[in-house]
């Protein structure tokens, strides 16, 4: 029971984050059928921008309350990064908006190499830890631990999701991103500048991602120049899992992936009589999408809508 | 007369492919004015240049006075010309009432747009009863009344209409055209692009035929129903 539960939160709150992730790959994709796979390295960005400015901030300043230069490492991070999305579509995708489906996944692969190379540079090969800097309380609940932090996540991104799900189905621009996603020109024609729109939906994914990569680095306590590679990767998978294109189906497949992970790693021994240690979660994780999108190629909550033409 | 849309030699051309050549044309505040022709005319290449969805070749469009050259179709759309497309173009995972509130989606003016809404479900009962159903479940002439309620949340001082008959049975026809006279009587000017010749011209006060990228006759509509190219070519009448 108590190793059950236990899976069960470390599943939840790493798929909170996977969930943060993957709603930045299926925005972007509902609306230009594009895979940004420079998101991952956007998430990666925002726990290395955010680690600089912890570090910095608790070596000037070790009197500050951590959460005080946590809130000043996501702000500075949650700014890069949009600011990164932006410039991302204008310079690698905009112009390649009418080209063949290949080009800008070419330059998407470009993107993140660039980035990641970057990333070296400023940061250097080896991880970056996450200061102490944040409360280490446990709470025991029926035999099962959860920390802080843990919480924390769990808690931030269940509000950001209300908020994002909020936006998308109540505000004007969420609207007009609901348009654009099902005809650019005839959202033009509503008087929606779909180029406006369309980069609206890279910043705030990219804003998503800053947050999540700032969850990831305080949950694993490490920030490294490789980390977007299977993070993205991971989250892509979650997207695609929930079916791509669908904010539910993200959030719905960053749980799960999260759970499959967490309880594969669990019991991944058991089941093989030990043959295969926990150190196989991520295959394992790969295997049960696989196993999904050969009997759902659409995803969970994929196009199952009815249309007329 | 001073003209609401004035086009002057108006040419556009898909890569190789000349489909409107030198085609001038002028609608006047509140007039209702057609464009007949035949398929491939060109007809709906001329509503998409001026709508800026397609880039002219050379020539210009003047919506009041003002060149509207160069400009996207959102700048155009936000100066009071709303285009209709063919096909209607409701968006189909949405609801009927979050489509009206994209008509009217370059306006501010909160108030307004409640009242707007009330009278467009006021002009189209059909659509209230389906304000919260998903557009593309509706029947093809729902969703061109749709389309039609969607353009007036724009208050556009001009329509334009792609074909709004396409497809319809004769009685959902009728339905979409009184409604079309309705607006134009609510003193919004209509340039209405039609197939059906016949329809067309007894709605409007005048009209232009289109041929191969080219106009080739232009007048009242009284009188171009008259003439016997028009009569023959359009209007299904043997000589
Ligand atoms: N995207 C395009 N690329 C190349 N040629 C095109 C394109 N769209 C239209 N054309 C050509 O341009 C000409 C005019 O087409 P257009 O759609 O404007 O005609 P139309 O009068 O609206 O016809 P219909 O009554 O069938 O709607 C046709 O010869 C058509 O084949
Ligand atoms: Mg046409």
């Amino acid at each position: 029971m108590d190793i059950f539960l236990q899976q069960l939160i470390n599943g939840l709150v790493l798929g909170s984050v996977y969930a943060l992730v993957a709603l930045g790959y299926t925005m972007v994709y509902g609306i230009l059928e594009l895979i940004n796979f420079a998101h991952g390295e956007i998430t990666m960005m925002g726990a290395m921008v955010s680690l600089a400015v912890i570090g910095a901030l608790a070596l000037a300043a070790p009197g500050l309350p951590g959460g005080v230069i946590l809130l000043a490492g996501l702000a500075v991070a949650i700014p890069v990064c949009m600011a990164l999305g932006m410039l991302i579509e204008r310079v690698a995708y905009r112009p390649l908006r009418n080209a063949p489906r290949l080009a800008p996944l070419i330059t998407a692969i470009g993107v993140s190499i660039i980035l990641q190379n970057i990333a070296m540079l400023i940061w250097g090969k080896q991880y970056i830890p996450f200061p102490p800097i944040l409360p280490q309380g446990h709470h025991e609940i029926l035999g099962a631990t959860i920390s802080d932090t843990q919480i924390a996540i769990l808690a931030l991104a269940v509000l950001i999701m209300a908020a994002l799900i909020l936006v998308v189905q109540k505000s004007r621009l969420g609207r007009a991103m609901r348009a654009t996603a099902q005809s650019r020109q005839v959202a033009s024609l509503m008087g929606v500048d779909v180029n406006r729109v369309i980069a609206s939906t890279f910043i705030i994914g990219s804003a998503l991602a800053a947050i999540a990569g700032v969850m990831v680095s305080a949950y694993y306590g490490l920030a490294h120049y490789y980390m977007g590679f299977l993070l993205g990767l991971k989250a892509f998978s979650a997207a695609v899992l929930g079916g791509i294109g669908n904010l539910g189906g993200a959030m719905l497949g960053g749980l799960l992936l999260g759970l499959i992970e967490s309880f594969g790693a669990g019991y991944i021994g058991d089941l093989t009589g030990g043959f295969l240690g926990s150190h196989y979660q991520d295959v394992f994780a790969f295997f049960v999408l696989i196993a999904v999108l050969v009997f759902r190629p659409s995803g969970l909550l994929g196009a199952r809508v009815v249309e007329r033409a | 007369m001073s003209a609401l849309l004035s086009v002057s030699r108006l040419s556009v051309a898909y890569g190789g492919i000349q489909a409107v050549r030198d085609l001038s044309l002028e609608v006047a505040p509140g007039e209702m004015v057609c464009l007949i022709g035949a398929n491939g005319a060109g007809k709906t290449t001329t509503l998409k240049a001026l709508s800026g969805l397609i880039a002219p070749q050379s020539g210009s469009v003047q919506l009041d006075g003002q060149p509207l050259a160069g400009l996207p179709a959102h700048a155009i759309a936000r100066r009071g010309m709303t285009l209709v497309p063919e096909g209607r173009g409701v968006f189909p995972r949405m609801t009927v009432a979050e489509n009206l509130l994209m008509g009217a989606y370059s306006r501010s003016d909160r108030a307004g747009i409640a009242g707007d809404l009330d009278q467009v479900y006021g002009l189209l009962p059909r659509l209230t009863e389906r304000r919260a159903q998903m557009a593309g479940l509706l029947s093809g002439g729902e969703q061109q009344m749709l389309a039609l309620g969607r353009a007036m949340m724009a208050r556009p001082r001009l329509l334009l209409l792609d074909e709004p008959s396409m497809g319809l049975a004769p009685l959902m026809v009728q339905a979409v055209f009184d409604i079309i006279r309705q607006i134009a009587a609510s003193g919004v000017a209509v340039l209405l692009i039609e197939q059906n010749a016949h329809l067309a011209l007894k709605t409007c006060a005048r009209g232009y035929v289109l041929e191969t990228g080219s106009i080739t006759l232009s007048g009242p509509a009284t009188e171009l129903a008259a003439t016997p190219a028009v009569r023959h070519a359009y209007l299904g009448e043997g000589s």
